[in-house]
C-alpha cells in the first residue's frame, strides 16, 4: 500500500478566493506599509524624551500644578454627572421612539436616524460644534456628553423595548389603555431595571470622555493635560494620567458592586 | 504478589484541608492485566488514575511505571513518562474545533517539537499510524470531519485512537461510558478491552456501572472512601461484597441498567 | 367579597424598611451630587453666549450648506491614511495584546509570582486611556504623524483587546486541556492543541470588533496632530471653512457605517 498523507483541510475551501484573499492582504500590507511617511530622524530624536516620560511616570508631580489638576477634575466630573443624567432622561423618549412595536414609522425612522449619527461621531467632534455653538467651556462639555449618552443609552433600551414580549402590550392595548397608559405599564417595567446599569456603564464612558474633549476647548481635565503636554512636563502629564487610571478603576470597581447588589 | 508493571504504594491525597479521597492505596498490575475500578461516586475513582499520570498531585506514596517513579519525576521527565501512559475520558475531552485527524495526532505531542506541532507537520509514520487506528475504530474516512460533528459513540472512539496514538505502556481509562448509551456503552467496552487485549496492554478502568464491569474485566477493584475494599476476580463480586463497597441495598432486584445489559443483542 | 386580613396576618411589603431608607438616601445623594455639579458647570459658562446659541447653531447649519463636493479629492490621501491607522494600528496591537493575555488569564499564566498582576497591570493602563490621549504624548516624543496614530491605536487596543481574550481564554474547557496535558505535552504545546482553537472565534470576532471602534477613533486622532482624516478637519475648523468641514463628516460617516457593516458580516460568519 502507498504511504498515506494528511494534510489539514484549508480554512476556505475555495482555492481561487483563498488565493485572492491572500494576495489581496498581502498587496494591501505592502501598500499601507510603503504609503507611510515616517521621519525616522525625528523619531530617534524623540527616544530621550520618550524615556523622560517612562521615568516622570516614576515620580509623577501631583503638586506644582495641583491647583490646576484639581480644577480640571472637579470640572471633569461635574460634567461626567451632569451629562449623565439628562442623557438618561432624554434617552427614554428617544428610546421609545426607537422601537417598532411602539412608535409609527416616521417617527421611528426619525429616532433611528437621531441615534445613529450620536453613534457614529467621536464625542470630540460633536465637541467641536458644540464649542462654535456655546462658546469654550464645560456647558458645550455637558451638551456634547449629553448628545452622545441619548444615543448610547436609547438603542440600548430601544432594543430592550423591541424584544419585549408582544402579548401584554397587546393586552394593555386590548382594555383600551391610552399610549400613557401602556408605557406606564407595559414599558416602564422594563426599561427601570435596566437604567441603572446602562447609567453606571455610561457614567464610566462620559468620565472617559471628559478627559479628552477638553482637548478641543469642552471643558475638563483634558484642557490641562494638553498643557502640560505642550510644554513637556511630563511629570504633571504622568501624575493626571495616573489619576485617571484610578479613576476609571474605582467606577469600574463602584459599578460592578452597584449592579452586583441590584441583581 | 508477583511484582507488576504498575505498582502503587501507599498512596494518599488529601484536597485542601477536606477528608483524605485517597487512603493509603496499594494495587498492582501485571502486564497485559485489564482491571475495573469500581465504587461510589466520591469514592476516589478519578482521584486514583489521576494520581498515575499526575494530573493530580497525590499527597503520599509512590507510583511505579515499570523501574520509574512517576511521583518523583518533574517538567521534562514527567512529560516523557506520560507519553508511556494513555488516557480515555469521562466526556471524551476531544478539541471540538480540530479536526479528527488532528485530535489523533495530538497524541503525538510528547515526541515532536513546537514547529512542527504548529504546522502540522508529523512524521509520516504519525500519520500512518493514525489512518490504520482510524481502521480499528471503525472511523475510516472521517479524518477531516470536525470533532464536534461526530456522535457520542464516534467521538469518544477518537478518545481511544488518540490515546492509543501515543502507543501507550499503559492505558487510564476514566468512566468511558457515562456520556454514552447502554448499546454503545457496550461497544465501547468491548473495543477497548479488544485492543489491550490485542497489544498486552495493560489498563486500570475507572466504570459505576457493576454489570458491564463484571463482564468485560476479570480483575475487579472496589473502592470505597479511598480505600480498597476489594480486589479480586469478577465472579467474587457477591451480594456481601458490592455490600461492602456500595453500602446496603436490595441487590438482587434487577435495576435499569441490569436488565438492559442482561440480555446481549447479536451485534 | 372583601377579603379581611387578622391583626396576627404578616402584612407584605416590597422591601424592608432598612431598604427603604437606603433608597431614599441613594436618591437624596444623586441630587445633591447633581444640583452641585450642575452649579459648577453653570457658574463657569457665559449664558450669554449661550442664549444666543441658537442663531449660532443656525448660522452653523446654514455656512455647512452646501459640502464643499470638490474637497473630496484632497480627502482621499487622509481617509486612506486614517484607514491604514486603524488597520495597521490593530495588527500591531493583536501581536503583543495575544501573548499578554496568556500571561494574563490564570489558566494560562505561568507559575512565576508577578507575572500574572504585571500583564492585568498592563491592560488596565492600556485601557484607561483613551487613544486621544495616548496620540497627544506619542506626537510630543516622535512627533507628529502617521507612526504616532498608529502607536496610539496600537497602545489603547492591546487592552481592549488582551482583556476579552484573557476572558476568553479563562471561560474555555479545561477537559480538552487535560487530556493533552496526559498525553506528555508541552505547556507551549498545551496552548496551541487545547487553547487555541476554542479561542479562535472570540479572537476573529474581537480582532474586527476593535478594528470598527479604531476606525472611528482614527478618525479624530489628526486632532492632535498624529495623522489622518482629523488633520484636515481640525485645519477647516481653525479657517472656519464650515463646507469642508461637512464634507469631511460626511466622508467619516460613510467610512464608519462601511467599517461597522463589514465588522457585524465577518462576526456574524465566525460566530
Amino acid at each position: 500500500m502507498t504511504a498515506r498523507t494528511w494534510r489539514r483541510p484549508p480554512l476556505i475551501a475555495d482555492a481561487r478566493l483563498r488565493w485572492g484573499l491572500s494576495v489581496a492582504v498581502v498587496v494591501y500590507l505592502l501598500l499601507a506599509v510603503s504609503s507611510l511617511e515616517v521621519n525616522w530622524q525625528r523619531v530617534l530624536d524623540g527616544l530621550e524624551r520618550g524615556a523622560d516620560f517612562a521615568r516622570a511616570l516614576i515620580t509623577p508631580d501631583f503638586t506644582s500644578r495641583s491647583e490646576d489638576i484639581l480644577d480640571g477634575f472637579l470640572e471633569s466630573l461635574a460634567m461626567t454627572f451632569v451629562s449623565t443624567a439628562i442623557g438618561l432622561l432624554l434617552a427614554i423618549p428617544v428610546a421609545v421612539g426607537a422601537a417598532r412595536n411602539l412608535s409609527p414609522l416616521p417617527v421611528y425612522l426619525l429616532c433611528r436616524g437621531f441615534i445613529a449619527v450620536s453613534r457614529s461621531f467621536q464625542e470630540i467632534i460633536i465637541a467641536i460644534l458644540f464649542v462654535a455653538m456655546l462658546g469654550f467651556g464645560p456647558l458645550a462639555g455637558v451638551a456634547t456628553l449629553a448628545f452622545a449618552s441619548i444615543g448610547f443609552i436609547a438603542k440600548l433600551l430601544a432594543e430592550d423595548i423591541e424584544a419585549m414580549d408582544p402579548r401584554p402590550l397587546e393586552a394593555i392595548r386590548a382594555t383600551g389603555g391610552s399610549l400613557a397608559k401602556t408605557l406606564h405599564w407595559g414599558v416602564m417595567p422594563i426599561v427601570l431595571p435596566r437604567l441603572v446599569g446602562v447609567a453606571m456603564y455610561r457614567l464610566d464612558i462620559n468620565f472617559r470622555e471628559s478627559a479628552i474633549i477638553g482637548i478641543v476647548g469642552a471643558g475638563g481635565i483634558g484642557a490641562t493635560l494638553n498643557t502640560a503636554f505642550d510644554r513637556y512636563e511630563y511629570d504633571t502629564a504622568a501624575a493626571i494620567l495616573l489619576l485617571i487610571i484610578v479613576i476609571v478603576l474605582a467606577s469600574e470597581y463602584a459599578s460592578g458592586f452597584i449592579r452586583g447588589r441590584l441583581r | 504478589m508477583p511484582v507488576g508493571l504498575l505498582r502503587i504504594e501507599g498512596l494518599s491525597k488529601r484536597y485542601g484541608r477536606d477528608a483524605l479521597a485517597l487512603d493509603g492505596v496499594d494495587l498492582s498490575l501485571a502486564a497485559g492485566e485489564v482491571i475495573a475500578l469500581i465504587g461510589p461516586s466520591g469514592a476516589g475513582k478519578s482521584t486514583l488514575i489521576r494520581c498515575i499520570n499526575r494530573l493530580v498531585e497525590p499527597s503520599a506514596g509512590k507510583v511505579w511505571l515499570g523501574d520509574t517513579d512517576l511521583t518523583a519525576l518533574d517538567g521534562r521527565a514527567l512529560r516523557r513518562a506520560r507519553r508511556r501512559i494513555g488516557m480515555i475520558f469521562q466526556e471524551f475531552a476531544l478539541v471540538d474545533r480540530l479536526t479528527v485527524m488532528e485530535n489523533l495526532l495530538s497524541g503525538r505531542l510528547g515526541y515532536v517539537g513546537f514547529w512542527r506541532a504548529a504546522l502540522r507537520r508529523f512524521p509520516q509514520a504519525d500519520i500512518e499510524r493514525a489512518f490504520e487506528l482510524l481502521e480499528q475504530v471503525e472511523l475510516a474516512g472521517m479524518e477531516d470531519r470536525r470533532a464536534d460533528a461526530l456522535s457520542g459513540g464516534q467521538r469518544q472512539r477518537v478518545g481511544i485512537a488518540r490515546a492509543l496514538m501515543q502507543t501507550p505502556d499503559l492505558l487510564l481509562v476514566d468512566e468511558p461510558t457515562a456520556s454514552l448509551d447502554p448499546r454503545t456503552s457496550r461497544q465501547i467496552m468491548r473495543l477497548i478491552t479488544r485492543l489491550c487485549g490485542e497489544r498486552g496492554l495493560p489498563a486500570v478502568i475507572n466504570i459505576h456501572d457493576v454489570p458491564l464491569a463484571r463482564r468485560f474485566c476479570r480483575r475487579i477493584v472496589g473502592l470505597r472512601q479511598g480505600r480498597i475494599v476489594y480486589d479480586g476476580p469478577s465472579d467474587g463480586l457477591d451480594e456481601g461484597v458490592l455490600t461492602a463497597i456500595y453500602g446496603e441495598e436490595e441487590w438482587d432486584a434487577p435495576a435499569e441498567s441490569e436488565v438492559e445489559a442482561g440480555d446481549e443483542a447479536p451485534v | 367579597m372583601p377579603v379581611y386580613f387578622d391583626d396576627g396576618q404578616p402584612v407584605w411589603r416590597r422591601r424592608s424598611p432598612r431598604a427603604v431608607l437606603l433608597t431614599w438616601l441613594g436618591w437624596f445623594v444623586a441630587v445633591a451630587v447633581l444640583v452641585t455639579s450642575w452649579m459648577f458647570v453653570s457658574e463657569r459658562t457665559i449664558w450669554i453666549f449661550v442664549t444666543d446659541a441658537p442663531s449660532q447653531g443656525a448660522d452653523l447649519v446654514s455656512r455647512m450648506l452646501p459640502p464643499d463636493w470638490a474637497y473630496t479629492a484632497t480627502l482621499l490621501r487622509p481617509l486612506w491614511d486614517t484607514i491604514n491607522i486603524a488597520t495597521l494600528g490593530t495588527l500591531l496591537a493583536l501581536v503583543f495584546a495575544t501573548p499578554l493575555a496568556f500571561l494574563a488569564a490564570r489558566n494560562t499564566t505561568p507559575a512565576l509570582p508577578g507575572v500574572r498582576a504585571a500583564a492585568l497591570l498592563i491592560i488596565v493602563a492600556s485601557r484607561s486611556i483613551n487613544s486621544l490621549i495616548w496620540a497627544l504624548l506619542l506626537v510630543t516624543i516622535i512627533g507628529p504623524g502617521v507612526l504616532a496614530g498608529i502607536l496610539a491605536i496600537a497602545l489603547r487596543s492591546i487592552g481592549f483587546i488582551g482583556k476579552l481574550l484573557y476572558e476568553a481564554i479563562e471561560e474555555s474547557d479545561h477537559r480538552p486541556v487535560e487530556a493533552i496535558v496526559a498525553s506528555g505535552a508541552s505547556p507551549g504545546q498545551m496552548r496551541l492543541y487545547a487553547i487555541a482553537p476554542q479561542i479562535a472565534p472570540a479572537f476573529a470576532g474581537i480582532s474586527v470588533y476593535r478594528w470598527d471602534i479604531n476606525i472611528r477613533e482614527a478618525t479624530i486622532l489628526g486632532l492632535v496632530g498624529a495623522g489622518g482624516i482629523g488633520l484636515e478637519l481640525i485645519a477647516s475648523v481653525n479657517v472656519l471653512a464650515w463646507g469642508r468641514v461637512s464634507m469631511i463628516f460626511l466622508l467619516i460617516l460613510a467610512t464608519v457605517l462601511l467599517s461597522e457593516w463589514v465588522s457585524a458580516r465577518v462576526r456574524a460568519a465566525v460566530t
